[in-house]
């Protein structure tokens, strides 16, 4: 009996996980093109289906249809494989996610952790993409994205320490329950929470941190000899990520899916995608800056002042 | 910690914050994008479109008194003019007018040298085809009415 309860809910927790994945894509990359078109007095995508919602549909079966390009000096195998490193660790990110007190694919008690490792996949299938096709600009790209790393991610697990001080547990699950009955915690950790912003913003390859990409630099940076559907993969990879890193901030600091009328998974869908529009906001007001200012900022600004508000919060909660 | 360094961070915070709000006030106002066909473009006021014939108000006649200066003076010859004399008129009356646009160079030549102002140019736009005919021989007397409706069947 048990066990046929856990192959049911493991079937359902694919089922949603690749609902999730493909649902997310066709809305966001919808949206973006949305908010992109009318913070520069355009209209984005009108005309496939309504207000063009199913742009993406179409442009999805073009990709499908279009002939996959093998570079004859890439490396074939590393070629194939840095669409599908990227992608999957963002299948396996979402398990620990979850979406009201009873939604969720897999209750871990290190689910936090899990998301900030596999966080770390998505850069290897980067480096992996940059390497494998032989290709300057691509191995510009992925060198860039390799040595973007240090800088955002220790200050991203120092803004995420103090959540965990304060909730006591690496659960992501636990973490909204601790906000139940408290402020949420983007109240207790306002410093924490804009350098999670701007960190994630670098970890999900975003203007104005998108150096792997840098489309009016590097041609298209890491994927620029990608074609067709190992294009998209890389895209699908890209949007996914920025949900689960929105997802992760709003369980840190909005409260996951507490709030007040509507049920819960409602609540975490409105602040995923809040935070997925502030991530729009971003693109399409900042310009890209340089790799050394970005290295330097995320060194001598993020860093010490993360580290600087970890140690406070831990100073005031041994003194209470 | 030095006082540039607080400094530097909350004037670039700040300066962020001014970006942000120039784009979210151009999202929240309305677009600048005309979506023709299913609206229609707004045409500026000294706007040329192809040359056409101005009616009289009183008959819906064409002005045009077919004297041929416009043709005359078109440097491209892309106008062609007859006319005759209606029974019982003063004036000649354009029985031909044929204009070839697609050597047109919308100079307004035609327009300037017309002793009665009988040439305008049109507001029309959306001129685009898969036939070079319907350009290259315009019947601009088709929008305008005609005292030779007979004589215009056998043209």
């Amino acid at each position: 009996m048990i066990m046929e309860i856990t192959i049911v809910r493991t079937l359902l927790s694919i089922l949603g996980i690749t609902l999730v994945v493909g649902l997310n894509a066709v809305f966001v990359v919808w949206l973006e093109r949305k908010v992109a078109g009318h913070m520069q007095y355009r209209l984005g995508p009108t005309e496939v289906g309504p207000a063009g919602l199913l742009q993406t549909v179409a442009d999805g079966l073009k990709l499908v249809s279009k002939q996959i390009i093998f570079p004859r000096s890439a490396d074939t195998p590393i070629f194939i494989l840095a669409p599908i490193i990227c992608l999957v660790p963002v299948f396996v990110a979402l398990l620990p996610v979850p979406f009201s007190e009873n939604i969720q694919a897999h209750e871990l008690d290190v689910g936090l952790l899990l998301v900030i490792a596999l966080g770390l996949l998505n850069t290897l299938g980067i480096l992996l993409a940059g390497w494998g096709c032989d290709n300057k600009y691509a191995l510009l790209g992925a060198s860039r994205a390799v040595a973007q790393i240090l800088a955002y991610k220790i200050p991203l697990l120092l803004c995420i320490l103090p959540i965990i001080l304060l909730s006591g547990t690496f659960s992501l699950r636990e973490i909204v329950v601790a906000q139940d009955h408290s402020l949420w915690f983007a109240l207790y950790q306002p410093v924490a929470f804009l350098i999670y912003l701007v960190a994630i913003t670098m970890e999900t390859n975003r203007s104005p941190f998108d150096f792997a990409e840098a489309e009016s630099e590097l041609v298209a940076g890491f994927h620029t000899e990608y074609s067709g559907m190992m294009f998209s993969l890389f895209f699908l990879a890209e949007y996914t990520y920025m949900f689960v890193a929105a997802a992760i901030a709003s369980v840190l600091f909005l409260g996951g899916w507490l709030g007040p009328f509507f049920p819960g998974p409602v609540w975490m869908l409105l602040k995923i995608y809040f935070f997925l529009f502030l991530m729009m906001w971003f693109r399409w007001t900042f310009p890209r800056v340089r790799v050394d200012q970005m290295l330097s900022f995320g060194w001598k600004i993020l860093l010490p002042i993360s580290l600087l508000n970890f140690l406070l919060t831990a100073g005031v909660m041994a003194a209470l | 910690m030095n006082r540039s360094y607080a400094k530097d961070i909350a004037t670039g915070l700040a300066s962020l914050l001014t970006g942000m709000k120039v784009t979210m006030t151009t999202m929240l106002t309305k677009g600048h994008t005309v979506e023709w066909p299913r609206e229609a473009a707004q045409v500026p006021l000294m706007f040329r479109g192809h040359i056409q014939l101005v009616a009289n108000k009183d008959n819906g006649f064409a002005k045009c008194i077919a004297c041929g200066a416009c043709a005359r003076a078109c440097p491209s010859n892309c106008i062609e003019v007859k006319g005759a004399k209606p029974e019982g008129a003063k004036k000649k009356s354009p029985t031909f007018f044929m204009l070839d646009f697609t050597t047109c160079s919308l100079c307004g030549l035609c327009v300037e040298s017309c002793p009665v102002v009988a040439i305008t140019f049109s507001r029309d736009y959306a001129l685009a085809g898969f036939e070079l005919q319907p350009f290259a021989g315009m019947d601009l007397l088709k929008d305008v009415a005609s005292p030779f409706v007979e004589e215009r069947n056998d043209i």
